[in-house]
C-alpha cells in the first residue's frame, strides 16, 4: 500500500526489505532517522556507536560473518570513518555492506558544506544518490544487489532535502541472504603484500562498474525537447523537473561513482546545449569536461548553499516567482538554548569569569550566540580538547588560568577521549569541561555510552566519566550542577588557577528528557522588580522586559532558578503552591 | 493539477510537524501525489521553523519558493510577516495572532513591529488572523494551537469533513483526539 514516508525512514524501508540484520551508527543530521526507524524493526540489530569510525568496523564485521550490515553517518562523519571505508574498498565484503551518508547542502544543521562524493571517487567506493523517497527504497536494495556482486562497500548518499522531505513510497517484502564466513587471509589482512595484490582488482572493479553504469536503469535518460540537455542526480533532479517538465532533455544519475561515459557521449549527441545541474562541487562537470565535451555548470550555477526551482529557472530560463516583502526589517529568530537547559549556567559562568572558550559540536554551539557569546572556536567533533592543548602548550601561564575546552559527553565518547589522552600524556595544564546533560542533544535525543540505555532505551553499559578522567591520570575531577552558580563559579576559579590539568563535569540532564521533572515556572514580583535587566544577561527565552519589568513566559519557564540568583531584589517568585515544588 | 503549496510556519517546538504530517496524510487519502519538507535540527531549538507541503498530479520539488505559496499557515505572527515573500500574489494567510518574542527582541536589540497584520493587508495580502492559543485552551490545551490552525484552513479546501477527521484519528493519540475535535471545530467556525 502507498505510504507517505520520510526520505531517511525509507532507506530504514529499504534496510529491512534488503534483509539487512545489523546496523550500527552515529547520529548526525540530517542521516539520524535512518537507523531510529530502522531500530524499530526487531529484525535488525541497530546500535549508537561512540564515532562513526567505530560504527563503519562494527558494520564490517557484522558483513565479515555473512551477514547484511550498514551503518549511517553525516558527511563529516564520512571523515571521521575515511580510514575504514578506503581500506574496505581493497577488502571488499562478504555479504553485503551499505554506508549511508547524508550532506547538508545550505547547513541547516552542520558545520560546513562538504561534499561527500569527493570521498566516493577517492575511495574507490561506488555512490548511489537518491532524489526521493521511492528511490531512496529502491536504491538501498539495488545498494546490496551492486555489493554482492562486484564485492564492494557501496555508499548511499542523502541530502537534506531528500532525507527529510516525505514523499510516495510502496513498501515490499523482507528477504535475507545469507552468506557463509570464510578465513581468505589475502583478501581481508591488508599488509601490504596482500594490499598490493588487491589494488589492482580495486582498479578493475571501478572499470566493471562503468560499464555496469552505462546501461543500469539506475541512470536514465528523458528525452524531451533538445534544444536543452541537463545531467543531474539527486534533489536537483527535482528543481530541474519542476521547472522545465519536459520540455529539456534529462539524463538522471542514480549512480554517481563511477560515472559512465557513453552514456554521457550519447545524450550529449542528441542536445544542442548541455549543462550540469548539482549541488555543491563540479563533481559530474568535471568528468564530463574530461570527456572533451563542450558542458556548462558552475559558470552559470553556484557552488555554495542548496538550489531551488527559482534559482534553476533564474539560471536557465524557466518562470521565476517572487513575492511580496514587508518594508520594515523583521528581526531574526536564531535557534537558542532552550528555557532550563542545563548548559546555560555554565555558559554565564564562563562569560562572568571572561574566560576563553574553545568549544565543541552540540546544542551548547549556541553559547556563542548573544547574550551569552562565550565561545570562541568550533570546529570539529573533539576539537576543544584537541585545541586547548596545544593553545596553552604556546601561551603557558597567560592561557592557563582562563581558557576552557567545553565539550558535550556524546560529543566526549565520541572523539573526545583522545584528545583528552593528549593533554594527561603532553602534560598541558588545560581545564576540560564535560558538559553532561546525560543525552546526544542536538540530533534529537540519542542514547551514547554515558547514559548507561541503548538505542531502544533498554539497560546497557554505563561509563563512568570520573572514573575514565582518573584512570587517564586527571587527579582533578570535580562534579558540579550547573543550575548552582555560586557551585560553578567557585569550582571554575579553583580549577583555572590549579596549577595542573583538571577535569570539571558540569551535570544535569537535558531540560526536555521526558524523565526530568520541572518545578512550578516562576513569577516576577513587580513590586520588587526595578528593571535592572540582570536576568536578562542569561539569554533565556522565556523571560522578557514587559513595561519596565522582568516578565517571565510561564509556558516556557520550567522554575530552574537560574535567574533568581541573578536578582538582587530577589524579584524572581514560585508559582508552586505550597507543598509543591 | 497544478501543484498547490502550502507553507507552515512557526518557532521551533511549536507543535507545526503533527500539522504537516496529518495534512500529507490527509492530502494522500484525497488520491494526491504529495511531498512534504521539514527541517530537523539545529533549527527547532526555538528558531523559525518551516515545512513545506505540496500536493497535485506529480509533485516535483519538495520545497516551496518564493512567491509559490497558495496558503501560508501561521504559528506566530512574525513568523507569517517573515515569510510573506514567499506567498503567491493572491495567496492566502492563515495566522495565530499569538506573539513570539525572539532573542533580539529579548535582549532589547530591536523591537518586535506593531500592526503585523494591518501591515500585510496593506499590501493586498488576504489575511485571516485570529486568536489560536485562545481557542486552543478553549478546546482544552495549549498544544493544540495547530489543530485550531488547521480547522480554520479547512475552511478554505473542498475536502469532506470526514476525510479530515479520519486523518485527525490516524495522527493524535486517542486519548487526545476529542479536545482536538473540538480544538479544529473552534479553528473552523473561527471569525
Amino acid at each position: 500500500m502507498k505510504e507517505l514516508m520520510l526520505g531517511n525512514k525509507a532507506v530504514a524501508r529499504g534496510l529491512y526489505e534488503a534483509g539487512v540484520c545489523m546496523i550500527s551508527s552515529y547520529p548526525g543530521t540530517p542521516s539520524t532517522e535512518i537507523t531510529e526507524e530502522a531500530a524499530k524493526y526487531d529484525e535488525i540489530y541497530c546500535e549508537w556507536a561512540p564515532n562513526e569510525k567505530v560504527a563503519m568496523e562494527a558494520a564490517f564485521g557484522a558483513c565479515l560473518s555473512g551477514r547484511r550490515s550498514f551503518c549511517g553517518m553525516k558527511h563529516v562523519g564520512l571523515n571521521v570513518a575515511a580510514d575504514p571505508l578506503y581500506t574496505m574498498s581493497y577488502t571488499g565484503v562478504n555479504a553485503g555492506m551499505v554506508i549511508g551518508v547524508a550532506d547538508d547542502a545550505g547547513m541547516h544543521s552542520s558545520q560546513n558544506e562538504q561534499d561527500s562524493r569527493h570521498h566516493a571517487i577517492a575511495s574507490k567506493v561506488p555512490m548511489l544518490e537518491p532524489s526521493d523517497s521511492g528511490e531512496a527504497l529502491e536504491l538501498t536494495k539495488l545498494a546490496y544487489e551492486i555489493s554482492e556482486k562486484f564485492d564492494t562497500p557501496v555508499l548511499i548518499k542523502m541530502c537534506t532535502r531528500v532525507a527529510h522531505s516525505q514523499s510516495v513510497v510502496e513498501p515490499g517484502e523482507r528477504i535475507v541472504p545469507v552468506k557463509e564466513y570464510e578465513k581468505n587471509i589475502g583478501k581481508y589482512v591488508m599488509m601490504p603484500g596482500n594490499a598490493k595484490k588487491r589494488h589492482p582488482v580495486v582498479e578493475q572493479r571501478t572499470l566493471d562498474l562503468i560499464e555496469y553504469a552505462e546501461t543500469a536503469p539506475v541512470n536514465r535518460v528523458e528525452m524531451g525537447g533538445t534544444g536543452l540537455g541537463i545531467i543531474t542526480a539527486s534533489t536537483s533532479y527535482q528543481y530541474v523537473k519542476e521547472v522545465f517538465g519536459d520540455s529539456v532533455s534529462v539524463l538522471k544519475l542514480g549512480m554517481t561513482n563511477p560515472l559512465p561515459e557513453k552514456l554521457i557521449r550519447d545524450f550529449a549527441a542528441k542536445v544542442d546545449r548541455l549543462v550540469v545541474v548539482e549541488e555543491l562541487d563540479p563533481i559530474i562537470e568535471n568528468h564530463v569536461r574530461a570527456l572533451g565535451i563542450p558542458v556548462s555548470g558552475k559558470d552559470l550555477l553556484p557552488l555554495v548553499d542548496e538550489f531551488s526551482q527559482n534559482l534553476i529557472a533564474k539560471t536557465l530560463g524557466g518562470e521565476v516567482h517572487d513575492g511580496q516583502t514587508l518594508e520594515e526589517a523583521i528581526p531574526m529568530r536564531p535557534p537558542v538554548m532552550c528555557a532550563g537547559c542545563p548548559h546555560r549556567g555554565l555558559f554565564y559562568t564562563l562569560k562572568k569569569n571572561k574566560c576563553t572558550v574553545l568549544g565543541d559540536i552540540g546544542c551548547y554551539t549556541l553559547g556563542a550566540v548573544q547574550p551569552l557569546g562565550a565561545m570562541e572556536m568550533t570546529l570539529c567533533m573533539g576539537a576543544s580538547i584537541g585545541a586547548i592543548h596545544g593553545f596553552n602548550k604556546m601561551l603557558g601561564e597567560e592561557s592557563e588560568g582562563k581558557t576552557v575546552a567545553v565539550i558535550g559527553d556524546s560529543t566526549f565518547m565520541h572523539s573526545g577521549m583522545t584528545g583528552l589522552a593528549n593533554v594527561a600524556y603532553n602534560q598541558s595544564n588545560s581545564t576540560v569541561i564535560i558538559l553532561d546533560n546525560s543525552i546526544t542533544g542536538m540530533t534529537g535525543h540519542q542514547q551514547n555510552p554515558t547514559t548507561g540505555y541503548n538505542i531502544k532505551g533498554d539497560p546497557a553499559g554505563k561509563i563512568d566519566l570520573e572514573a575514565l578522567c582518573r584512570a587517564m591520570g586527571f587527579e582533578r575531577v570535580s562534579v558540579v550542577d550547573p543550575y548552582n552558580l555560586e557551585e560553578c563559579d567557585r569550582v571554575l576559579k579553583e580549577e583555572l588557577s590549579a596549577k595542573e590539568p583538571s577535569v570539571i563535569i558540569s551535570r544535569r540532564p537535558c531540560a526536555l528528557l521526558k524523565y526530568v521533572k520541572h518545578n512550578a515556572p516562576l513569577t516576577v514580583n513587580e513590586e520588587k522588580c526595578i528593571g535592572c535587566k540582570s536576568c536578562m544577561r542569561i539569554g533565556c527565552p522565556a523571560i522578557s522586559m514587559k513595561n519596565g519589568k522582568a516578565h517571565v513566559d510561564n509556558t516556557l519557564c520550567v522554575g530552574c532558578e537560574v535567574c533568581s540568583q541573578l536578582c538582587k531584589k530577589d524579584a524572581f517568585e514560585s508559582t508552586a503552591k505550597e507543598g509543591q515544588k | 493539477m497544478e501543484t498547490k503549496n502550502i507553507m507552515i510556519v512557526g518557532v521551533g517546538g511549536q507543535g507545526s510537524l503533527l500539522a504537516s504530517k496529518l495534512l500529507g496524510h490527509l492530502l494522500l487519502s484525497q488520491g494526491y501525489d504529495v511531498k512534504v519538507s521539514e527541517v530537523h535540527g539545529m533549527s527547532q531549538r526555538g528558531g523559525s521553523v518551516v515545512t513545506y507541503v505540496r500536493y497535485g498530479d506529480h509533485v516535483y520539488s519538495p520545497v516551496i519558493d518564493r512567491g509559490e505559496a497558495d496558503f501560508i499557515v501561521s504559528f506566530e505572527l512574525l513568523e507569517a510577516a517573515r515569510w510573506l515573500p514567499f506567498l503567491k500574489k493572491d495567496g492566502q494567510i492563515v495566522t495565530n495572532t499569538q506573539q513570539i518574542d525572539p532573542m533580539p527582541v529579548i535582549t532589547g536589540a530591536v523591537e518586535y513591529p506593531q500592526d503585523l497584520v494591518e501591515k500585510l493587508r496593506s499590501l493586498g495580502a488576504k489575511v485571516d488572523a485570529m486568536n489560536c492559543l485562545k481557542l486552543a485552551k478553549e478546546a482544552g490545551s495549549a498544544k493544540a494551537v495547530n489543530i485550531v490552525l488547521l480547522g480554520r484552513l479547512s475552511h478554505y479546501f473542498d475536502l469532506p469533513q470526514e476525510a479530515w477527521m479520519a486523518s485527525l484519528e490516524a495522527n493524535v493519540p486517542a486519548k487526545f483526539l476529542e479536545m482536538n475535535k473540538k480544538a479544529f471545530e473552534l479553528g473552523k467556525n473561527a471569525v
